[in-house]
């Protein structure tokens, strides 16, 4: 039996998020952020060695491992294609940069935090390996909790209505999935997912259970009109919370969608695909617009989220490779950019304790690094080309004008607003005279922020200018997917005539 | 060498940019400087090749994006208009990377306008050698991004920082028509790369689509939809306001980002793509009607600002007006003729401009100056060279390109080619009595200024003036000596084969010889006219506008576009925000949603609380009333 990687990397924060808890020296609080740093990187190579393993060309599922659990209803059964591999990676690549900024942002219960950020990483790598439903079903809204428990626990003064309206709102619509999964399991016998692609669903449950599923996710994503907890979760979730919420935990509705929605419900995907887009394109206009008028950094930055999440849904929805790969894309992308600005944001409200953008102006004057860095963010979030954001948009868009051209010509007016509101944004942070005296006593970046910002910056320019190993990985995958969405949809549409 | 000549401006923007404060500012305006003048050598030499050799060449560096159909690759592709750009934007940069050495020699941050400056060079030089739509768009975005930096150079202004925010929103509004129209090539084509597109698109003249429900030519809707793209870049009319607001910006980037490079970045899209266009006959006439609209509404608000960058660009958008009616008028070679000639006296005009503002201690009102050509003689001769040049007064550069405009404009033979020959000659004689103006209000007649002394008032150091002395040599002589290769006279007839296609060949006529003599006779009696007006004879000025006030409130606020985009587009989209905000996420959505969810709960909690009193009497009394509901409900059945 070959060694079980993937097992590894989602047990492998667990395990740390134990020593952490039990070990003896770990009451020391800075033992307890370098064992979990360490835990955390380890992991993020671990990935990366996967990365190197996979075969870019194979678009069926790699390193499957499969234990019974229950036998002949639910197995442990996990694996990776192109299109789950990039998430995992992404994950573990935001983990360790949260567990550095814990010092400076945490000021009570830090072992508790780093044990609540390393538990989320096992359930969100569960989430992104599984390839059983059920287990699927538990790492999702496990996942929740960890998190609920971070804007509770850590959170700002409206910390339990915030927390309060992000689990009402996800659990509504998880409910709704786990039935739908119950009754996958009495349909089809099974909740294996590869033996689910190989039966197919039949068409008559299909929209019924497209319609559970798409409730969960739409929550998750968070699309209109179930966006609204998602700018209070932000507002209120210390900087940490807010990275994993808008780095990770939104795009696991994403691939959701793809792996899920279209791949276990094509014809129902194909029925609905006007509801998606009229939802996404509202999230993009609406969204921007109010992400124009807002006051508060984080929330205009969670306003941002709903926009660029717009795209995504769009995206996977035009069922097309450059609409598909290009929200994967954007999601890796926006995993890193908005990731980036939360941190951005969280730097300068150690410093001010505010949010409110009318008491910043004239940063660039004390800041010089920051500025740089934050203006490298900006320019990503609105799609400059030469950053991920850009190749993200432009695929979207590039395949949904394949399919709709006015959902296209709609949803580009949206990159104007985006560039409106992170642009003015930046404007009245950095640019200006200084107004508030206690500007006048900030100091720049120190060096752990530097580090996270830098890496940050990095990989946004890096695979700006050179997304092909990212786009190589999904393509095989992402082609499959299609071959096999429009053979279903092409079978179903015979079967009516 | 095509590599060294896109790189080296990367490098020193890089250098200056993150070493800049540790080499110092000598140092980064050194590097800077120096690297872009070689690249600016290494150009010319490949100019020269292209034109003795026919050199060509097309290098990939390597893959961009690739996605299902989609595969594009970075890359460099010299031909004959690659080639007429690179010595355009490298040598212009060179120029002004030195002219600001001085210019900016009291700023504080020097190292970092250096690095924008030659990041600028860069993006413009990746814009202008793609060999696809899309790297094509990379660079129009990063000339647009530099642009944005530089004209928000001086971060404290709140002019300054509004003007960079509008000119990079009203560019990403072109932008959103240019992205479009690369979607439709792609969608069309299956393809970006220029080759084959341009090989494909005979085939498809006749294809039809469906856009937003009407039935549309496609070739028609791509061409109209670049061209979105190229009058947002060209700041053509509606979509010009950022130009003027631009001028907030240090000067020289006035004279390299805003004069003759990055606003040409259009008029070069168009010729690129003149085997797309050639078969849209119906966009090229829009095109031609947009061109000669926004020379005349540029030119007719130029004759009224009082500010002297607002007047050159102003003149900047006039010209691009004409260069936008050549290509309408299928003359794409003389389009580019002009955007050479201009690329020189413009430059000329904004640092010459730059070097009076220099001396009169950042004022740039022309009304608070005057009386000075005494003690700024270069400048002052150099500026009358730029402004002849600009006028097309005989045998200067502007005469040959200019005049050649409005030729072929006649020869187009149809009532639009006449109608656009006429405002043509119009526009000519206002673009004279509007830079005359300039002149006389700043050079001649008495000193206006009240904060300097006017024997304080000193000439620019040379290290400002040799760049305008060369730039002024370009003004004279560009025209004269490149005429017969632009124009493909004499032993350059193919010349422009292969870079540029006509479907007909252009035409060899002349048109009469009135129409020749017509415009250097006119620009010529033009100015003793403006002596007389702005110089001798106030009072007539005064009387005129004050006869026709409303004409001259609607010039000098530039036709209220800014007030009318304010509404229009600023202010609702404002409102919208809010309302979306404040109405529908807070009162509806989450009223009824989570928050109305949780009230209904706490509601009923609170009802069931109540019937927990805690007297037995109640409870009792709760049960008997319910079981002998259940005995009536069982009696009944």
């Amino acid at each position: 039996m070959t060694f079980p990687i993937l097992s590894s990397l989602i047990l492998l924060p667990t395990i740390g998020a134990l020593f952490v808890l039990f070990g003896r020296s770990t009451s020391n609080y800075n033992s307890a952020k370098y064992i979990a740093l360490f835990i955390s990187v380890g992991n993020f190579i671990l990935s990366l060695y996967l990365w190197y393993l996979f075969d870019k060309d194979t678009s069926g599922f790699q390193f499957v491992e499969e234990r019974k659990w229950l036998e002949g209803f639910i197995n442990y059964k996990v694996g990776i294609d192109g299109i789950s591999i990039l998430f995992v990676i992404l994950t573990t690549f935001i983990i360790p940069l949260c567990i550095i900024s814990v010092n400076s942002t945490i000021k009570h219960r830090l072992k508790d935090f780093i044990v609540a950020i390393l538990l989320m990483e096992t359930m969100m790598i569960g989430v992104f390996c599984s390839l059983d439903l059920v287990i699927f079903y538990l790492f999702f809204e496990a996942g929740l909790i960890p998190m609920f428990l971070i804007i509770g626990i850590w959170g700002g003064e409206r910390r339990v209505y915030s927390a309060f309206k992000f689990f009402l709102y996800t659990l509504l619509g998880s409910v709704l999935m786990l039935v739908a999964i119950i009754s996958i399991y009495w349909i089809t016998g099974t909740t294996d997912v590869i033996k689910l692609y190989e039966l197919g669903i039949d068409v008559n449950y299909q929209n019924l259970l497209w319609l559970a599923f798409f409730s969960s996710f739409a929550v998750k994503t968070p699309m209109w009109p179930v966006h609204t907890w998602l700018p209070d979760a932000h507002v209120e979730a210390p900087t940490a919370g807010s990275v994993l919420l808008a780095a990770i935990l939104l795009k696991m509705a994403g691939y959701g969608f793809i792996r899920f929605s279209v791949g276990l419900f094509p014809v129902a995907s194909e029925y609905f695909v006007p509801l998606i887009f009229i939802l996404s394109l509202i999230a993009i206009i609406y969204s921007s617009l109010v992400a124009l008028m807002q006051e508060d950094m984080k929330k205009l930055i969670a306003y941002s989220s709903v926009a660029h999440m717009g795209f995504v849904t769009m995206g996977i929805f035009t069922m097309t490779p450059q609409g598909i790969e290009g929200s994967i894309f954007q999601m890796i992308s926006h995993g890193i950019i908005s990731a980036a600005l939360f941190f951005t944001v969280g730097v300068v409200y150690e410093r001010m304790h505010t949010r409110e953008i009318k008491n910043y102006g004239g940063l660039v004057s004390v800041m010089p690094r920051y500025a740089i860095v934050f203006m490298i963010f900006t320019l990503g979030s609105l799609g400059l080309p030469g950053t991920t954001g850009f190749v993200g948009e432009f695929l979207i868009l590039l395949g949904t004008f394949e399919v709709n051209f006015t959902v296209a010509t709609v949803a580009s007016l949206g990159v104007i607003l985006g560039a409106a509101y992170i642009l003015w944004l930046y404007r009245r942070v950095v640019f200006g005279e200084i107004t508030n005296p206690d500007v006048k006593k900030l100091n720049d970046l120190n060096n752990p922020e530097m580090i996270i910002l830098s890496f940050l910056a990095v990989v946004s320019i890096l695979f700006g200018f050179y997304p092909d190993p990212l786009l190589s990985t999904t393509s095989a995958s992402v082609g499959d997917l299609i071959d096999a969405f429009n053979y279903n949809v092409k079978i179903f549409a015979a079967s009516n005539l | 060498m095509e590599k060294l000549i896109i790189f080296l401006p990367l490098l020193a923007s890089i250098i200056s940019g993150f070493f800049g404060s540790k080499i110092g500012n000598k140092a980064s305006q050194v590097t800077t400087s120096s690297f872009v003048s070689l690249s600016a050598i290494l150009s010319i030499y490949i100019f020269y090749n292209v034109i003795s050799n026919d050199y060509s060449n097309n290098i990939i560096i390597a893959k961009w994006i690739s996605s299902g159909l989609l595969d594009v690759n970075w890359s460099i592709k010299i031909d004959q208009i690659s080639s007429v750009m690179l010595v355009v934007v490298t040598l212009v940069s060179a120029v002004v990377h030195i002219y600001s050495i001085g210019y900016m020699s009291h700023d504080p941050h020097q190292p970092r306008f250096m690095s924008y400056l030659s990041l600028f060079t860069f993006a413009m030089l990746v814009l202008v050698t793609s060999d696809n739509f899309l790297q094509l768009f990379f660079g129009w975005e990063g000339v647009g991004l530099c642009s944005y930096f530089l004209i928000g150079f001086w971060f404290k202004k709140p002019t300054a920082n509004a003007a960079a925010i509008k000119a990079f929103l009203v560019n990403r509004v072109g932008d959103f028509g240019f992205a479009l129209g690369i979607f439709l090539v792609f969608y069309i084509f299956g393809t970006v790369n220029y080759e084959e597109v341009f090989n494909q698109v005979s085939l498809y003249k006749d294809n039809n689509i469906k856009f937003l429900g009407i039935e549309l030519n496609s070739i028609n809707l791509i061409c109209f939809l670049l061209f979105i793209g190229a009058m947002g870049k060209s700041a053509q009319i509606f979509l010009h306001t950022w130009l003027p607001d631009a001028m907030e910006g240090p000067t020289p980037v006035s004279a390299l980002i805003h004069a003759a490079t990055m606003v040409t970045a259009g008029v070069f899209l168009v010729v690129r793509c003149s085997p797309i266009f050639e078969y849209s006959p119906i966009i090229l006439g829009f095109i031609t009607v947009v061109g000669m609209t926004t020379a005349f509404f540029a030119a007719t608000v130029a004759l009224v600002q009082n500010d002297i960058k607002k007047i050159i660009a102003y003149s900047t958008c006039s010209q691009l007006g004409y260069m936008f009616f050549a290509t309408g008028v299928g003359a794409y070679n003389v389009a580019m003729f002009h955007l050479f000639t201009h690329a020189f006296f413009k430059a000329l005009l904004f640092l010459g401009a730059g070097s009076v503002i220099h001396s009169f201690n950042d004022e740039q009102d022309i009304n608070n100056m005057g009386g000075v050509y005494r003690h700024l003689p270069y400048t002052y001769s150099l500026m009358i060279i730029g402004t002849l040049a600009l006028t097309g007064f005989p045998f200067l550069s502007g005469f040959y390109s200019k005049d050649l405009i409005i030729e072929f404009a006649y020869l187009k033979g149809n009532n639009l080619g006449y109608y656009a020959c006429g405002i043509g000659i119009f526009t000519a004689v206002l673009t004279s009595i509007y830079s005359w103006r300039l002149i006389f209000k700043t050079f001649h007649g008495e000193f206006n200024n009240k904060k300097i002394k006017l024997s304080n008032m000193h000439e620019s150091p040379p290290i400002m003036l040799v760049p305008l002395v060369i730039l002024g040599l370009g003004s004279v002589l560009a025209g004269y000596i490149f005429k017969d290769l632009f124009m493909g006279y004499g032993s350059f007839s193919e010349f422009w084969n292969g870079s540029i296609f006509f479907l007909k060949p252009l035409t060899t006529d002349h048109p009469p010889g009135y129409i020749l003599y017509l415009t250097p006779i006119l620009v010529t009696i033009s100015i003793p006219l403006s002596y007389l007006i702005f110089l001798k004879n106030k009072s007539f000025l005064e009387s005129l506008t004050n006869s026709n006030r409303p004409i001259y409130l609607f010039l000098k606020n530039k036709w209220y576009f800014d007030e009318l985009y304010e509404v229009l587009f600023v202010k609702s989209s404002k409102f919208l925000g809010r309302f979306f905000w404040k109405k529908i996420d807070g009162l509806v959505i989450d009223r009824f949603g989570p928050d109305g969810l949780s009230n209904l709960f706490k509601y009923f909690s609170i009802k069931a609380v109540k019937f927990q009193s805690g007297f037995i009497y109640q409870y009792a009394f709760v049960m008997l009333i319910g079981f002998s509901i259940i005995l009536t409900i069982i009696i009944i059945k």
